[in-house]
């Protein structure tokens, strides 16, 4: 039988259950044997001129050993923004501010003490004399006050041309309904925050461990920030405590240990705080939608236009470039006949955007998914009929659309009516109705969202996706595999033992996989964007298929006999002659001589689409407003499923997470640029207490891009989840005239709603 | 996230810790469960010199009962209160609210005596002393005083106790199968009250409606004038001037108040 599809249990867990991971602060390497260490000087404002520094008290505290401050780095180059070519130039960050800081959290100085107690002490020394500025907040930020005086505008840049929107597009269309919809900024917080060890050897390389998302880019991104070839840089990846999308490549903190660690000839260690976490790393979404949607009366669908404002935060990293992304993916699973997109990027006093699970899609589907709703309200129809009437039909060959999307296969109609019969849809409506006409207190909402989404996207330049692997067995009935990808909770580990042991005949116990070492595998697109199974999967089946072609040959010499006339007997991991089970040779003995390792590149089409339903109930208090959910149904269809284990994790955490974004999370800023959710009791991230247990229907339409089948799921369960919630919350109170809430969809937000349609009516 | 330096010393006894308190003085604190104190060290919000930890000082815990009161002992953890079959049968209100205070994790840390002398408006047990009527026992150098709930909580985090003192017991007065309700207004589990109501025999408390717990005394006088619990409850806001902050501004927390004060007479624990 064969492992695939199984649930295999994770091989990782042991350890994490037990001992726990190594991570980057726990690296206990000789090199970092007498490591300084770094702590920050944040600005405490969120914009303010820079008059100046005064580290001299500072450096007589106990234990400091060096303050530095921008001026000290005055020899690496300014970071430029993200998409050069669109964004504007000017709008550079320092490694350590200079002159001006433009958020509450951005670092102005580096304090390096003998133990990292000292640091936090001698930090409160510096005194930095800031001129404070007018805080540049919000999706519409006036030109008065400017982040950036050489770019003269807040205005980073443009992704399409507004003055090119079509003004005839609603023409013909019965309905036209229009909404501004605002997608919050929410914050990562990953359980490990961001850190870095750093040391030089004596040949002048670096070597550094830093939790990242693939060790191969934070390398290239490494060796930018300072300047320096990237044959100078190693990068080791330890375990990872969850980054979802925000530990991609090197922040300047990263840049500015190695700075430290070369400037002092000796090896420098940092770890954020969790305050420092939530205002410094990046945040993640922080899109403003204006949609408007047209078509007629009964029900379809004609026009679609979605106008975007990214807040990009006070440096457009990432998070100006997520707009291409939740353009390309405007129209979703829908057969619209008309439909375009435009996004401003704007710069504000806030902490830099970044990516967050699923990284301009699910913008784009909570855009739409709203708009839907929106549309059926206005029409007096069932949303999910709606949603039937307009999805794309069934295909099997890639559909383009006019976004420039290659949809590789999808059965859009079959996920809906999946997800409805599972949830029990006719049924929840006729509860619902009954609540409605007993005028409960406790309303029923049910909300439907369906979504299309982009995975395993190569580089955006035409250069197909791929990854490498090496598969290497070893005498002793072990063997190594060696990945491009860079797991941090996914469960590669399990993964790519069950894809090559299904090839190998060898026990998935017997594998070592290997990743997150720069010098050990130079090459590698890590994990994110849901690549990992697609690409390195897929890579570590093509190779272990190549080692047992060369595994023949060595066969053959051994058995001398004709390389076709030997077959491969899992059972026994071994080759033999056809119909001669005795004249056998193992895998093992034919790597006693030499080494039976290969590497390949695998290399894909282009990028798969996955897709799926998902069905939130909730129960909306009407008096309090408070939203209690009752239950999430979703079909995600990813696929051939590797590990239903794995992939329903996978869904698992994507759901909860963006639930979290529907009723939950946001971070806050008040008037002047202050963090108002900067700790964990403020930040309200999802616990297991405020989601049920989640229905998962199975799903699987195989892509044919790679010989697992296999689409990506790493963030299909954040993309259905938020806008599903969401319409929930507003059909619970729908009766009472409601049309929308926006994210999150607080308590207070409800009351107030309801408040809007039927003033003074408590209790 | 490092607290500033400080020197430790574990207390031998509650006149040990008195005697150090008396020593050190407005640089000393006392630790017990530490769940409220270590976090505001973290942040630097409080930079004690000196902690006098009393957490391991049995003389201060226990639960018993001496007439027709029931008394807890300063450094009695939540879980504790809430476990105890003797505080759910003689004043269950007070083990249901301990059991609604922050996560396991905490209950198994925090103490009474802590919650309460930290006084946080929006906190379980402060409110719940006020509804019940309880009073608390201090002993300074002096010698021993008790203050009832309504003027032990003077301010925001701020309490009659006096820096030299240190509150060894609580009271409350024995209620058992007296009906009691309690609603705590939360977006997540393990949350402050955004608001919160204790009712029992009579009695209302607010939490984080004001700088301290409050009495609803309009709605208790309404409620003492036969009014039913709908009519009582609409005067649960009288008088109050909550905060406002990310959760909740000062119309919703009056709504709010109304509409749990309602739920709470009516003897609901949601």
């Amino acid at each position: 039988m064969s492992i695939l599809g199984t649930r295999v249990l994770r091989t990782e867990d042991p350890k994490f259950l037990t001992t726990g991971g190594v991570y980057t602060e726990d690296v206990a390497d000789d090199r970092l044997e007498g490591a300084c260490h770094v702590f920050f000087v944040r600005s405490p404002l969120a914009h303010a001129r820079i008059s100046s520094i005064d580290v001299s008290a500072a450096r007589q505290a106990p234990g400091v050993i060096g303050v530095y401050t921008g001026a000290d780095l005055a020899d690496l180059a300014p970071i430029p923004p993200s998409a050069a070519g669109l964004i504007n130039t000017e709008m550079q960050q320092r490694l350590l501010a200079v002159d001006k800081a433009r958020f509450v959290g951005e670092a102005v100085a580096a304090v390096v003490t003998e133990h990292p107690y000292q640091g936090e002490d001698a930090t409160e020394l510096v005194t930095v004399d800031y001129d404070p500025l007018p805080a540049v907040l919000g999706f519409d930020p006036a030109d008065d006050s400017l982040l950036f005086e050489a770019a003269g505008t807040n205005v980073a840049g443009y992704w399409g041309d507004p003055s090119k929107l079509d003004a005839q597009l609603f023409d013909g269309c019965e309905v036209v309904v229009k909404q501004t919809i605002v997608n919050q900024r929410v914050a990562p917080a990953p359980m490990e925050t961001r850190a870095a060890a750093a040391v030089w050897g004596d040949d002048g390389r670096l070597t550094t461990w830093i939790p990242n998302q693939g060790a191969q880019g934070t390398k290239a991104d490494m060796a930018k920030l300072l300047g320096i070839d990237e044959s100078l840089v190693r990068v080791i990846t330890p375990d990872v405590g969850g980054a979802f999308g925000a530990k991609f490549g090197a922040d300047p903190e990263h840049a500015v240990v190695a700075w430290i660690a070369r400037r002092l000839g000796r090896p420098a260690r940092w770890t954020e705080t969790r305050y420092e976490n939530l205002i410094a790393m990046t945040h993640g979404r922080a899109q403003q939608h204006t949609v408007t949607i047209g078509g007629s009366r009964d029900g379809n669908v004609q026009a679609y236009r979605l106008e975007i404002v990214q807040d990009a935060g006070a440096y457009p990293k990432i998070g100006a470039v997520l707009p291409m992304l939740t353009i390309l993916m405007t129209s979703g699973p829908y057969d619209i006949p008309k439909a375009e997109a435009v996004a401003k990027v704007v710069v504000t006093n806030t902490t830099p955007i970044g990516a967050y699970r699923g990284a301009g899609r699910p913008e784009a589907t909570a855009a739409l998914e709203r708009a839907i709703d929106l549309f059926a309200a206005e029409i007096g129809a069932d949303p999910a009929d709606v949603r039937r009437k307009n999805l794309l039909a069934p295909f099997t060959e890639p559909h383009r659309t006019a976004f420039g999307a290659l949809y590789d296969s999808g059965d859009y109609v079959a996920a809906l009516d999946k997800a409805l019969t599972t949830a029990g849809y006719a049924d929840l409506r006729s509860q619902q109705a009954q609540r409605r006409a007993s005028g409960d207190v406790r309303q029923l909402g049910i909300g439907v969202a369906s979504y299309v989404e982009i995975t395993g996207m190569g580089d955006g330049e035409g250069t197909p996706p791929e990854e490498n692997a090496t598969v290497e067995v070893h005498p002793d009935g072990t063997a190594t595999i060696l990945t491009g990808t860079s797991p941090h909770g996914q469960g590669h580990a399990t993964a790519w033992a069950m894809i090559a042991s299904e090839e190998l005949g060898i026990p998935v116990e017997k594998f070592t996989l290997k990743w997150g070492d720069t010098d050990l595998i130079p090459e590698g697109g890590g994990t994110g964007g849901s690549r990992s199974l697609q690409q390195g999967g897929a890579a570590v089946q093509q190779a272990a298929r190549e080692l047992l072609d060369v595994a023949r040959l060595r066969a053959a010499a051994e058995l001398e006999a004709n390389a076709a006339d030997l077959v491969f007997d899992k059972g026994r991991s071994a080759f033999n002659v056809a119909g001669d089970p005795d004249a056998s040779v193992p895998l093992t003995q034919l790597a006693e001589n030499e080494r039976l390792l290969i590497r390949t590149v695998f290399s894909q089409p282009g990028a798969t689409f996955p897709f799926g339903t998902h069905v939130a109930v909730v129960e909306v208090d009407t008096e309090t407003g408070k939203t209690t959910l009752l239950r999430v149904i979703t079909v995600d269809d990813a696929g051939t499923v590797l590990n239903p284990l794995l992939a329903e994790g996978q869904r698992h955490g994507g759901i909860g997470q963006g639930a979290a974004q529907a009723f939950l999370e946001e971070v806050v800023y008040d008037d002047a640029g202050n963090p108002l959710t900067a700790s964990l009791a403020d930040y309200p991230f999802v616990s297991a207490t405020e989601v049920p247990s989640f229905e998962l229907a199975s799903m699987a339409t195989p892509t044919s891009y790679n010989p697992l089948g296999a689409k990506g799921i790493g963030e299909a369960g954040s993309i259905g989840s938020t806008p599903a919630v969401q319409n929930a919350v507003v059909d619970a109170v729908a009766h009472l005239g409601v049309r929308h809430i926006d994210l999150p969809v607080t308590s207070r937000r409800v009351w107030q709603a309801l408040q809007a349609v039927q003033p003074g009516s408590e209790q | 996230m490092i607290p500033a330096q400080f020197d430790y010393v574990a207390a031998e006894s509650a006149s040990h810790a008195l005697g150090l308190l008396a020593e050190h003085g407005d640089e000393a604190k006392l630790l017990a469960g530490g769940h409220s104190l270590l976090p505001m060290m973290k942040l630097r919000l409080a930079q004690p010199k000196v902690l006098i930890d009393i957490g391991g000082l049995a003389e201060l815990a226990g639960i018993s009962v001496d007439g027709d009161d029931l008394v807890v002992g300063a450094t009695t953890r939540h879980a504790d209160l809430a476990a105890s079959d003797l505080v759910r049968h003689e004043v269950p209100l007070l083990a249901h609210a301990a059991s609604q205070v922050g996560d396991p994790q905490i209950r198994h840390r925090g103490t009474i005596g802590g919650s309460l002398s930290h006084a946080d408006p929006a906190a379980d047990l402060p409110m719940a002393l006020v509804a019940l009527g309880g009073s608390v026992e201090l002993q300074g150098p002096d010698g021993s005083r008790s203050i009832g709930a309504d003027d032990f909580f003077t301010g925001f985090f701020e309490t009659a106790m006096r820096p030299d003192e240190l509150l060894t017991a609580v009271r409350v007065p024995r209620q058992p199968g007296v009906p009691w309700g309690y609603q705590k207004f939360v977006r997540r589990a393990n949350d402050w009250a955004i608001v919160g109501v204790a009712a029992v025999d009579g009695r209302i408390a607010l939490a984080n409606m004001g700088p301290t717990p409050l009495r609803a005394t309009a709605a208790e006088k309404a409620l003492a004038g036969g009014a039913s619990p709908a009519q009582a409850a609409q005067h649960a806001a009288d008088g109050t001037s909550p905060g406002e902050d990310i959760h909740a501004d000062r119309e919703y927390r009056r709504h709010l108040a109304k509409v749990l004060t309602r739920r709470a007479l009516e003897h609901q624990a949601g």
